[in-house]
């Protein structure tokens, strides 16, 4: 309407148009590990008939539906500028809170969800608070609460695995079939819960608030975004989200195992980075997030039906890292 | 037991498919390139029978020999032998992921080193379900009849030895008895440690005992993870609690090597009396070199290569292996006390692995 | 004090202080400070590092509490917790470095802290942002400052500096009913960018805002202010007209080289400009 009035001010540079179309694409964050994803899917069908089947595509989602719930909760602290070393240990703890009220003190397994979920917030809440209130870097804050965590869930479980039958807390494990391939409800609820996230994020105040406050908290404080309440709802989201994976991992290996995540800290950053987010905050996709936990499944579960050794799974999911962050750090200069 | 050793002996066809899919990975990173994708043929062709094997974790010796055992044996029966391990010792869900890759992957057989005995079980279920034959190493699942076989040395024996070894040794004497263990809640270990505490008539356990039975006798105890370093953090903090331990009985021979190097510092090395389990190369030879006076050796090849002859017979004739195999176990000392069986060196290293 | 020779009917004080004073422990960062700023003027406020001048604009946008002493927006005294507060009184200040966030859009930024949701239950109950609606109304607060960028679309960190500026002087702009407070905003551009920016600043004050500008660009500040306030040791030193006085006398009066309880109108000590004190 009123650009036909725009006039250059004197000595203005030439005006940027916006980007093209084609460049808008390659420097989405989330087009690079998209097209990875998908030769990585083309590279192992050629190798071997057994990998591109319905039922084992639906088998690495199963596999991911962990780590991947938990990397969502990651990718939101991590758009702050944060990170969460806690959520294995954190989920880990919900795991045995649900199972042990359901299982050894006989708790309606709703309730013993509900009280896991609880659980796993107040973690979430108190990382929020030590990171708002007192102001510690997030990497120590969590590293603290990564031990406080593991050492409950210790304590707690008093080292037992506990094993759970109930279907209500099984019930994210069990499959319907979808063009003939049985898919878990698990799965489902995952892709649901990054469908939310990605929502929030990218079209609610409260999502652009997230990215603004990881790329200059301090412009993000002058606005008027209340800052401390938008980092503890974060982290408390994120809580809640660990207790969904919490969940997620009973339902899936029908236990609930004190020695549950211990690397999904760093798994779940992996998904996150290999996602195209940036460690530094304020940029990057949730949707990333999700085709980078594909990929390390992708990968894992392929180079195990070609035969290759675990151990490879490992070196090659270090290169991708490495891969990633560097051109996250090229594409920004050629930017900046 | 999870001492950081690498096995410089890698599958080579393990190396070549791990650098065309890197070569691919640059590829796109670098012009984003065309969907080439490598033709390459690497197994997959035949009728080749495929067994899988995950251990606990990648890196600890014990579990590189059982990898090199099933390896020989795959070999020796034309079979194919698919791998995968836990990230760290008690990672249950990194077993149960490649548990499900492998059956996917259509292994008829697999051979398995439960990391949690209990909460591996459902998954194994599965896995059964679909006709595959499962087959416990090393480590009975909980319940055992989870699995169609076990072939494993018995790990309480092994610690009952070396505790039988330690009471007729230290006869009469009283005891002050320093326990370097392994992990909260790990079978191994608790096996390990009461087979002990029961050998030496010290405490009454058995292999059903889930937890560390510590009598009075045992003055310090300390979780070490198998490692060396955290075993002579351990064994140091222990000499500050009771600076007059004269036995130490440990989890795997790197925690007693570490509590050597810190009772040696302490000059109390003479004083007292170390044993341990595994019967490594490494550790016999600590054994020779008096450093630890008597080990229970395992034999984890055997355990390996059985099981991949199980899985090939299984695939065969439909023959199920069942029940329990042990795979032995025996008691190697420089210093024979009397009336405990023993070897001699010369025998620990003729059979040792690592 | 606050008269203007040049109207015949005395322009209001939109924003006014009296006698403020911040303490941080034995230092004191506003020692008694004065301001006044009238409507529709653009005021520069310049200073020695250290007089303060910082302080006394952090307490004027809300973002320091003083320990005592007043502050009126249009006559009526107030007070300020926080920059929303004044905000709320229509101030909208432009932080030099940190006034925008690099990797949202340049609709995102100006609106951030301010969204627009869309109407019915998909804004009140899913809470969906009125993205159009924000990009046109972005579009024609950027035409009506005459600065010229396409795409609302684009992140902001792939602007120029002086582009940026724009942004953010924008997005006070656009929401300000009374005052912008514009801190340093030409440090760390070039010359063609600080004649745009400058040019920004007039088309602000031509739209009827009072402009504060904190420069220490003595040139910028007697090309575009209307009067200059300056301070020296925590409190205000003098107010001159860039017309009356030349720039050396505006440094000699910032070092106290020339003493000025005369605000406005002559000195009455002889110019000491070439003194090396400076």
């Amino acid at each position: 309407m009123s650009s036909t009035q725009t006039v250059s001010p004197p000595g203005a540079p030439p005006t940027k148009t916006g980007p093209s179309l084609v460049g808008r694409v390659l420097t989405t964050p989330t087009v690079g590990p998209l097209i990875f994803l998908v030769l990585a899917i083309a590279f192992f069908s050629i190798k071997s008939s057994a990998f591109l089947t319905g039922g084992n595509l639906s088998l690495i989602v199963q596999q991911v539906m962990v780590v991947g719930t938990l990397a969502i909760g990651q990718t939101l602290i991590i758009l702050t500028a944060g990170i969460d070393l806690s959520n294995g240990a954190v989920m880990a703890l919900g795991q045995i809170v649900i199972a042990k009220l359901a299982v050894d003190s006989g708790l309606n397994p709703i309730l013993a969800i509900l009280l896991g979920l609880a659980a796993t917030t107040a973690f979430g809440l108190a990382n929020g608070s030590l990171v708002t209130g007192l102001r510690l870097p997030p990497f120590i804050v969590t590293l603290g609460t990564l031990n406080i965590a593991f050492a409950l869930t210790h304590i707690y479980s008093n080292d037992q695995s506990i094993t759970v039958s109930s279907s209500t807390l099984t019930f994210f494990g069990k499959t319907f079939p979808l063009g003939g391939t049985d898919v878990t409800y698990g799965s489902v609820f995952m892709i649901a819960l990054y469908v939310l996230a990605w929502y929030v994020l990218k079209y609610t105040a409260s999502g652009r608030h997230v990215y603004a406050v990881g790329n200059n908290p301090e412009a993000a404080r002058l606005t008027g975004i209340n800052t401390r309440k938008l980092l503890l709802t974060v982290y408390a989201t994120a809580g809640l989200i660990y207790g969904i994976a919490s969940l997620l991992s009973i339902a899936r290996t029908n236990v609930g195992d004190p020695n549950a995540g211990q690397t999904d800290n760093l798994d779940s950053i992996t998904a996150v980075v290999l996602g195209g987010t940036s460690l530094f905050g304020g940029r990057g996709s949730v949707i990333g997030t999700l085709i980078g936990a594909l990929i390390v499944g992708v990968i894992r579960s392929g180079l195990q039906i070609v035969g290759v050794e675990s151990i490879y799974q490992v070196l090659i999911t270090g290169i991708l890292v490495i891969l990633a962050v560097a051109l996250d750090q090229l594409s920004r200069r050629r930017t900046a | 037991m999870s001492q950081r050793i690498r096995s410089s002996r890698r599958a080579l066809p393990g190396w070549r498919c791990a650098a065309a899919f890197i070569a691919v990975a640059l590829l796109v990173a670098g012009c984003g390139g065309s969907s080439g994708g490598g033709t390459g043929t690497t197994s997959g062709g035949g009728k080749q029978v495929a067994v899988g094997l995950i251990t606990k974790t990648d890196t600890n010796p014990f579990f590189v020999k059982m990898k090199e055992g099933a390896q020989k044996a795959a070999k020796a029966n034309g079979a194919k032998l698919l791998t995968a391990a836990g990230k760290f010792d008690g990672d249950n869900a990194g077993q149960v992921t490649a548990l499900e890759n492998m059956v996917a992957a259509g292994a008829k057989g697999i051979l398995i080193t439960p990391s949690d005995t209990k909460a591996i079980v459902p998954s194994i279920a599965k896995a059964r379900a679909k006709g595959v034959l499962v087959i416990a190493l090393d480590t009975p699942t909980d319940p055992q009849s989870a699995v169609d076989a076990l072939f494993a040395t018995n790990n309480f024996k092994a610690g009952v030895l070396i505790g039988q070894y330690t009471k007729a040794v230290e006869a009469g004497k009283p005891l002050k008895i320093a326990t370097l263990d392994l992990a909260p809640g790990i079978s191994v270990g608790i096996l390990r440690h009461n087979g002990f505490i029961s050998g030496l008539g010290a405490g009454t356990a058995d292999e059903k005992t889930t937890s560390l039975v510590n009598p009075a006798s045992v003055v310090c105890s300390n979780d070490t993870q198998g490692d060396q370093a955290k075993g002579q953090t351990a064994m140091e903090n222990c000499l500050k609690k009771a600076p007059d331990i004269n036995v130490v009985y440990t989890i795997n021979e790197p925690a007693a090597l570490g509590a050597y190097t810190a009772l040696k510092a302490a000059g109390k090395d003479k004083d007292v009396l170390i044993v341990s389990v595994d019967g490594g190369c490494t550790g016999v030879k600590a054994v020779q070199d008096g450093k630890i006076a008597a080990t229970s050796q395992q034999y984890p090849l055997k355990m390996a290569s059985q099981g991949v002859d199980a899985v090939v017979k299984f695939a065969k004739d439909g023959t199920k292996a069942s029940g329990y195999t042990d795979t032995g176990v025996t008691l190697i000392t420089a210093k024979p006390a009397s009336g405990v069986d023993s070897k001699d060196v010369a025998f620990g290293l003729a059979n040792c692995w690592g | 004090m606050t008269s203007s020779r040049d109207s015949t009917a005395a322009p209001k004080p939109v924003l006014q202080a009296r006698d403020l004073v911040k303490r941080y422990g034995s230092v004191t960062a506003i020692d008694g400070a004065d301001f006044d700023l009238l409507e529709g003027e653009i005021l520069a406020v310049i200073g020695d590092n250290g007089a303060g001048k910082s302080s006394l604009i952090k307490a004027l946008s809300g973002a320091v509490i003083p320990d005592s002493g007043e502050i009126l927006v249009n006559g009526s005294p107030v007070t300020f917790h926080s920059p929303i507060d004044a905000r709320k009184y229509g101030i909208e200040t432009v932080y030099q470095d940190l006034a925008v966030a690099p990797a949202l859009d340049i609709a995102e930024n100006l609106f951030l802290g301010r969204e627009l949701r869309r109407g019915g239950p998909l804004g009140s109950v899913f809470r969906l942002l009125d993205r159009k609606r924000m990009v046109d109304e972005s579009r024609e607060h950027m035409a009506n400052l005459k600065i010229g960028i396409k795409s609302m679309k684009q992140a902001v960190e792939t602007l120029s500096g002086g582009q940026r500026q724009g942004v953010a002087v924008a997005r006070s702009a656009a929401f300000a009913r009374n005052v912008v407070i514009l801190d340093e905003p030409t440090a760390a551009l070039g010359v063609k960018e600080t004649g745009m920016v400058l040019d920004l600043i007039r088309q602000v004050r031509d739209r009827g805002l009072a402009i504060i500008l904190i420069s220490h660009n003595m040139p910028n500040v007697f090309e575009v202010a209307d009067r200059v306030h300056i301070h020296r040791l925590g409190k205000r030193a003098a107010v001159i007209r860039p017309h009356e006085f030349s720039m050396n006398d505006a440094v000699a009066i910032m070092t106290g080289a020339m003493v000025g309880e005369h605000i406005e109108g002559a000195p009455e000590v002889p110019a000491a400009a070439d003194s090396p004190r400076a």
